[in-house]
């Protein structure tokens, strides 16, 4: 390994300019001329808009303009679309409402877009929002997910009676109901996966710029594919063909799913900047964010394992109604389903699974992919089942698991997917070394003589990511195929520039794609620089979501230096003098068995462009290659995070003592990056688990809606973390990269709820676990468990 | 009268909030240079810095002084921009992110964040840099976990899960003692 190439822990090209207040967020940019977009968002989460009046603010001091939803519809302006088509159990479609990008006479969430100002300045626009007046009829709202569907509730969409966007389902309902009549023990649990608002800390931006000379239009905006941005604006909201239409992503703040999407604010002020003749630009502030970025999880669930005699699992049968909000976000409709019951199967043997889905519309915000999307749902029904069905029936827990791990690849579950490699036997056993499993009796004895109670918790979760096999989830209902693409440009002097769709918002990208080119070329990664986040750089690219970027993303950079090599080494041949098949290539020298001379990667990149040494009927010249690479299946990270931690019965208060995790990533390009992404996953998975929680009051009014209200994570609310490796090399890409980016966020929430309920004696707690009830919690006598 | 009356298109620098009848002049000192404006009396400090003076690197994260995206530092301690008003720092002194770095070579803080990876999508990074600086000058070179944990209420990250950003203080703690011992 080489002090910058895969597997060495190179510190962060980006950091430079991050650390010294030098990024170039899309708020940090202002354009000549710029005016400020404010949007009037609807109070109610459920009305009738009766009439708008924005004559006042028409009149306010600096205002350019007022729009309204008439005005989008008069310009013809598309709706917002959801990309994934899910078909319920009965063969029919899903049954989605419209979803304007100003409200149509109906708002549907507290923070619904109902018009837009647009000012020479923030304030006057601020100012001039708070003129127009809009009379609404409140409707009764649909707050609930577990009752959404029942009769005499108010109906959200026309189109999805009962407010069912769809009923999915799953597996064999035939062979689990056989099993299950079989089962020597069946542990049965209800759960409710609590509902999350992303919050990365930069707030969505946008800024919408119109060019008459050329007819083009320019979006800045905070995304993390602007591709997948500029493909909808153009294809189906119809603003501009993608030719005319640049989207820039530049520094972004941080996504977590939560800027995969396409929001009405783009819209706006893409559509508003072309007929006011200026740019526009919108900032969110906290609290729009929280009112209006898509939520994530929210599902409520029933699920069963059905057990033999000897503790083997014969079956698994899951239930969930998932909340979809108000509306369907990009891509909300896929991830209660296909990145949700396809996880079921989880590091286990089940011959049987089962899964049914009701995707469920509300009067709260849109809810779609938030870190680990769907499969931290999954996990968390999993390895809940695996640790009280352990309980139920005297097992230890790990011991449990194992007997039940998956041993053999290729690994087919009954929930369509196909295990191609992993080791779960390896991992648990080097979490129970580091996490001294053996010495915990002891460390309870001590708890307990402080008065204390002391827990731990297991999680062996499995993932699939590097989304996605392009045919795979085309035949699941994706309208978008999920490869990556890739060019590498050598420039005469042979410095590189790799230009990539994937997007960079704290992942480390322009490092850890530095250290790949580097290493293939054999140049020195100060000479590679990673371009990203511009449609009008980089051609085409699907965007950085799902734990794809190493596994996708640079395997199409591998691919595309692969193709840049097989032409040096022609041009090399002519140089050289010798036959092309007779060239080799290592640590950046061309050699050949013919001649004792030898070219460095810059001499023959630069013989490639001059092209003195061979003709134009022979070779062309340059050097620039591009890629696209389309995996052949999913990767599958897995491992096994172990969380101790010791409540304070007294007070309720919960203080994470130790925490290990041992993940199998595969190939790790820079391990430094690759723990950083456990350690911010696993704090996002505490924070679910313990302090996080969306809450809407039975009239829809998010009454979280501020960082003084909803728990983030804090620095002293989270332990250290000890983290360690198992590696299995992933087979179906050529880095053997499987992708770290979700792995903590899916892995904690029951690693942590495992250990306060083995604290506490009992089940009975849900998330977020706050000190208000485990202590209410604590109050309670522990269930008399097999094991005692 | 507090407000100096002037009509608002001859103000020759106006920050976001400006435009309306009354504008209040205001003069500190941002890293070390003397700069002075008229302002809208509405004007928040991290507008002033990020949109008068055109020093982007403060960040707004939440605009109710939870996050500390907007740290910077008023009279040498800490203060979170998007919650003082401009016109109130007429004659203060204020250092932000852009100001730490001196004569090129990077802050001991700055360095101990790139070395221990304390930042990711870099957004929260800036005010937790100026924190981390004001919480060694308070509490000294030689501070454990659970003190820089505890100092770090006032400032959110998303990404790091905080583990790199607590030894990233530590280790910058530890070098910005070491440099006031050998000033000393």
């Amino acid at each position: 390994m080489s002090a910058t190439g895969i597997g060495a822990p190179v510190r962060r090209k980006e950091d430079q300019r991050f650390i010294t207040g030098k990024g170039q967020y899309t708020d940090d940019i202002n354009r000549a001329g710029q005016a400020y977009a404010v949007f009037v968002r609807s109070p109610h989460a459920h009305a009738t808009i009766k009439r708008i009046d924005t004559q006042a603010a028409a009149k306010s001091p600096g205002c350019l303009a007022v729009y309204t939803g008439a005005d989008i519809a008069a310009d013809k302006v598309g709706g917002l679309i959801c990309g994934w088509m899910i078909h319920s159990k009965d063969g029919s479609p899903m049954k989605a409402g419209a979803h304007p990008v100003l409200a149509q006479g109906k708002v549907r969430y507290v923070g619904d877009h109902v018009a837009v100002v647009i000012g020479e300045t923030l304030a006057q626009a601020r100012d001039a929002a708070e003129r127009v007046t809009v009379d609404y009829e409140a409707l009764p709202a649909v707050v609930d997910v577990a009752t959404a569907q029942s009769a005499g509730q108010a109906q959200i969409h026309a189109e999805a009676p009962g407010n069912t966007v769809y009923q999915w389902h799953l597996g064999d309902k035939a062979a689990v109901e056989a099993a299950f009549g079989n089962a020597k023990h069946v542990t049965k649990i209800d759960l409710v996966n609590n509902r999350l608002i992303p919050n990365a800390i930069e707030p969505r931006a946008a800024i919408g710029e119109y060019d008459p000379g050329q007819d083009s239009l320019t979006l800045h905006t905070t995304s993390q594919n602007p591709h997948v941005a500029r493909l909808v604006l153009a294809a189906f909201i119809g603003l501009a063909p993608e030719h005319k239409l640049r989207v820039i992503a530049p520094d972004v703040g941080g996504g977590f799913g939560s800027k995969i999407f396409i929001y009405a604010e783009e819209v706006v002020c893409l559509w508003a900047a072309r007929k006011i003749g200026r740019p526009v630009k919108w900032t969110g502030d906290r609290t729009e964010a929280f009112l209006a970025d898509a939520h994530g999880r929210d599902h409520v669930t029933t699920a069963e394992l059905a057990l033999d005699g000897e503790g083997k699992i014969l079956a698994l049968r899951v239930k969930t109604k998932a909340n979809l909000g108000s509306y369907l976000s990009t891509f909300a409709s896929s991830v209660p389903t296909y990145l949700y019951a396809p996880l079921l199967s989880g590091q286990y043997n089940i011959p049987a699974i089962y899964c049914e889905v009701d995707g469920v519309y509300t009067n709260t915000a849109p809810v779609d992919a938030y870190r680990g999307a769907g499969r931290p749902e999954a996990t968390f029904v999993v390895e809940r089942l695996m640790e009280v069905a352990a309980r139920q029936t005297g097992r230890d827990p790990a011991e449990f698991r194992r007997k039940n791990f998956v041993t053999s690849f290729p690994h087919a579950t009954p929930v369509i997917m196909t295990y191609d490699a992993g080791d779960y036997e390896a991992s648990m056993r080097k979490a129970l070394e580091l996490a001294d499993y053996a010495g915990l009796p002891a460390r309870k004895a001590e708890s307990a003589k402080k008065g204390m109670k002391r827990g731990i918790g297991f999680s062996a979760y499995i993932e699939a990511c590097g989304i996605a096999p392009s045919q795979a989830v085309g035949s699941l209902g994706a309208g978008v195929g999920l490869w990556e693409s890739a060019e590498v440009r050598v420039n005469p002097t042979g410095s590189v520039e790799v230009l990539t769709g994937s997007h960079s918002h704290g992942q480390g990208h322009e490092t850890t794609f530095a250290q790949l080119v580097s290493q293939r070329l054999g140049i020195p990664i100060d000479q590679v620089t990673v371009v990203h986040g511009d449609t009008d750089k980089v051609q085409f690219g699907m965007g950085t979501y799902g734990s794809r970027s190493g596994a996708v993303g640079m395997s199409a950079i591998f691919k595309a230096a692969d193709k840049v090599i097989v032409k040096a080494k022609k041009v090399a041949g002519f140089v050289l003098e010798v036959p092309e098949e007779s060239v080799d290539f290592k640590d950046g020298i061309f050699s050949s068995t013919a001649t004792n001379k030898t070219l460095t990667f810059p001499e023959v990149a630069l013989q490639a462009y001059i092209a003195h040494k061979f003709s134009g009927a022979q070779l062309e010249p340059g050097l620039k290659e591009g890629a696209f690479f389309d995996p052949t299946n999913f990767t599958f990270p897995s491992g096994v995070h172990i969380c101790e931690l010791e409540i304070d019965p007294e007070t309720g208060t919960t203080r994470i003592d130790r925490w290990t995790a041992v993940d199998d990533f595969g190939t790790l390009v820079n391990p430094m990056i690759v723990e950083g992404q456990v350690h911010g996953g696993v704090a996002q998975g505490v924070g679910q688990a313990m302090l996080e929680g969306a809450v809407y009051d039975r009239n829809g009014q998010l009454i979280t809606a501020s960082f003084m209200d909803y728990t983030m994570p804090r620095a002293g609310d989270l332990p250290s973390i000890k983290i360690a490796m198992t590696s299995t090399p992933c087979p179906s890409n050529p880095l053997g990269i499987k992708g770290c980016g979700e792995a903590g966020a899916i892995a904690a929430p029951p690693a942590v709820i495992n250990a306060i309920t083995d604290a506490l004696g009992h089940e009975d707690i849900a998330m977020p676990a706050t000190p208000l009830a485990v202590w209410r919690a604590a109050q309670k006598s522990p269930t008399k468990m097999a094991a005692e | 009268m507090f407000f100096r009356k002037k009509e608002a298109d001859a103000a020759p620098s106006v920050a976001p909030g400006a435009g309306t009848a009354g504008t209040v002049p205001v003069s500190m000192t941002v890293n070390g240079r003397a700069v002075s404006a008229d302002i809208d009396p509405r004007t928040l400090l991290v507008q002033f810095i990020r949109e008068n003076q055109r020093l982007t690197g403060t960040h707004v994260g939440c605009d109710t002084s939870q996050c500390g995206a907007c740290v910077v530092h008023l009279d040498g301690r800490a203060a979170k921009s998007c919650t003082v008003l401009a016109a109130t720092c007429d004659g203060a002194k204020i250092t932000t992110i852009e100001g730490l770095a001196k004569d090129g070579k990077l802050h001991p803080m700055q360095e101990a964040f790139r070395e221990h990876h304390g930042l990711q999508c870099g957004y929260c990074t800036p005010g937790m840099i100026m924190a981390a600086v004001d919480i060694v000058n308070r509490k000294g070179g030689n501070i454990d976990e659970a003190t820089i944990r505890h100092e770090l209420e006032g400032n959110i990250c998303r990404c790091t899960g905080y583990h790199n950003i607590v030894a990233a203080i530590r280790a910058g703690a530890a070098a910005m003692g070491g440099m006031r011992q050998a000033a000393e």
